[in-house]
């Protein structure tokens, strides 16, 4: 007995010691952003980032307040983005679902292998940027950033998965009522499947919101730059910081250059999380749903 | 015929379910199904007033290009090997997790792991470009802060091949370690806890119980895994690569994957023929290994096969 324990003992000291150093990998970046945003520019220069600020100051903050009106559009356009893909994408994505999963709909099989067969074999990025930019003209359209991620064939699979554990019978109750089936499908089934619904809007607005690729390939125009191509290229080029530095007419030399990119990076990491304790538990359960293939 | 008519009975019987369904299909037919007929771009001499279709062909010539720069294996290899480390190292750390937060975790921990180590995977790859710089600048870097602070010389790692492998793999595994171990966790927490506890009135340690039946009961979660990532062995995180490296050319050489090589010859060098020619390159070496992996999968366990 005393020898089991001690195994025990053994095990947990061991294992704490692993998910302590994981927790801390994990938040020590996040640690140096926000201490670092906290920092004043004459002591990044001189030491580097620092695990805390030798002189607060809120300089970085300070200058994206000096002219919000930038970040204010791109954070308008992350938001609209965001609330459009979200509505448009788990609409399509439950009302697909639905369908490829009744199993009185004949032509089930072959639309879902016609959806599936997209993620196996993939023309590559060429042919479809080409025809993005030529046959649907999406350059500087709002579009552009929706049509990428509308559909997902991993967030059909957990859907459907999901409304396969809701019984035929209610299906079954609503046609004996006289209902037609897109009334079934809206008053009926998609009730009772709430809580796929939640795992996979917050699967498409994490990629919403998170999306820069589209972005990058379809945007050039100011008005039409989501949140996170905006801190991408604060970060990544140098005239990106010159026009923020000409709005606010700050000139260049005294401009906190370095913290205002992380005041930038808390800025967009700031959403994410407030609602992260209320949605986390979505992901767990999105885990559970989609290892259970329908 | 025959078909044809029962086409026509079913439309009529399910009318609304067609149509239910008929956004999806329109949408793979457009951006899915025509840009793979795009494909024959690989084939083309592209010339922007002539479109995909109405360019002259080049017969082969892209290909020719694209081996004979010296980039194919080049690129290839190392989004394999890349991939290769991803996996090993991402599978040891997260099972590690997910049975280190079975076994010995209480409430609370097992709260708060969860809570830090899936975090990452809510961030977007922009910011954690935006920590890689916060981190590795070679002026105000904080590891470089570090180094300076115990009296050892600034790295330069901008300017150096040999960090970035170790960099790449820690940010994958930065970002999918909560995730992934949730879903290994699942395996565990639905193993019948009887088998532990008849394990433990046999005197079995923690450690013997973990080795024999633990691990053996997480065994076909781990193949299918396995394989599905084997799947996806010649696709390379493009966000990973292009957001930790971007247009740094000076570390291609050790970083470039199929993906970044793609997408620069056709942004940048506005080469459209021959990055179009990589793509197919990629696109055949992805169906091969998959329809590989998959028929594996259909061969063990037929429930987690993809079609």
């Amino acid at each position: 007995m005393r020898h089991r324990s001690k195994d025990r003992a053994l095990f947990q000291v061991l294992g704490y010691l692993y998910l302590g150093c994981l927790s801390l990998a994990c938040l020590l970046p996040l640690w140096l952003i926000f201490s670092g945003s906290f920092s004043s520019e004459e002591d990044v220069i001189r030491h580097g980032y620092e695990l805390l600020p030798r002189n607060l100051s809120v300089a970085g903050y300070k200058m994206m307040f000096e002219a919000p009106e930038a970040i204010i559009l791109s954070m308008t356009v992350s938001v609209a983005l965001t609330a459009v893909g979200v509505a448009c994408g788990v609409f399509l994505t439950a009302m697909t679902a639905y369908v490829i999963q009744r199993r009185d709909f004949k032509y089930r099989n072959v639309i879902s292998f016609y959806i599936y067969l997209t993620s196996v074999f993939t023309g590559g990025l060429v042919p479809w940027y080409i025809m993005m930019v030529n046959t649907f003209h999406m350059r500087n359209n709002f579009l552009a950033l929706i049509i990428p991620l509308l559909f997902n064939v991993f967030y059909i699979l957990i859907m459907k998965s999901f409304f396969r554990s809701i019984p035929d019978a209610i299906v079954e109750s609503g046609k004996i009522d006289g209902a037609g089936e897109f009334t079934i499908f809206l008053k009926l089934v998609l009730p009772i499947a709430k809580p796929g619904l939640a795992t996979i809007s917050l699967f498409i607005a994490l990629a919403y919101w998170n999306d820069w690729f589209s972005a990058m390939l379809f945007i050039s125009r100011d008005n039409l730059i989501p949140l996170q191509l905006f801190l991408y290229n604060l970060v990544n080029k140098a005239e990106a910081l010159n026009n923020l530095a000409g709005k606010t007419g700050i000139p260049m030399t005294e401009l906190p250059k370095e913290t205002v990119k992380l005041s930038m990076t808390v800025l967009v990491i700031t959403p994410i999380m407030f609602v992260y304790p209320f949605v986390q538990r979505y992901v767990v359960s999105g885990v559970t749903l989609g290892a259970v293939k329908g | 015929m025959h078909s044809k008519s029962s086409l026509i009975r079913e439309w009529t019987k399910n009318k609304v379910l067609f149509l239910m369904v008929l956004p999806a299909v329109l949408y793979y037919f457009l951006f899915s199904y025509l840009p793979l007929a795009g494909m024959v771009l690989a084939f083309k001499s592209y010339r922007f007033d002539s479109g995909i279709f109405g360019s002259p062909w080049a017969g082969l010539r892209n290909f020719e290009f694209f081996f004979k720069s010296g980039k194919a294996w080049l690129i290839t290899s190392n989004t394999v090997v890349y991939n290769v480390a991803f996996i090993v190292s991402g599978l040891i750390l997260q099972l590690l997790v997910a049975i280190v937060v079975a076994e010995a975790a209480g409430r609370y921990v097992k709260k708060f792991m969860q809570t830090t180590l899936l975090f990452p995977f809510f961030l977007s790859w922009v910011v954690v470009g935006s920590f890689v710089y916060n981190l590795f600048n070679y002026d105000f870097g904080s590891i470089n802060g570090m180094l300076k602070y115990f009296g050892i010389g600034s790295v330069d790692f901008y300017g150096n091949t040999d960090y970035w492998e170790y960099i790449l793999v820690f940010f994958n595994n930065w970002k999918y370690i909560g995730y992934n171990s949730l879903i290994y966790l699942a395996v565990i927490v639905s193993i019948d806890r009887s088998l532990f506890e008849a394990a433990e009135i046999d005197g079995a340690s923690i450690f013997q119980r973990i080795r024999t039946i633990t691990l053996p009961l997480m065994i076909p979660t781990i193949m299918i895994l396995l394989l599905l990532s084997i799947g996806n062995i010649f696709r390379g995180n493009f966000d990973l690569f292009y957001q930790i490296i971007g247009n740094n050319g000076l570390l291609f050489d050790a970083t470039d994957v199929i993906d970044t090589y793609v997408f620069r010859s056709l942004i940048h060098s506005q080469d459209i023929g021959m990055s179009a020619a990589a793509g197919l390159y990629q696109s055949a070496l992805c169906f091969a290994i998959i329809m590989l992996s998959n028929f594996i999968v259909k061969k063990i366990q037929p429930d987690y096969s993809l079609f």
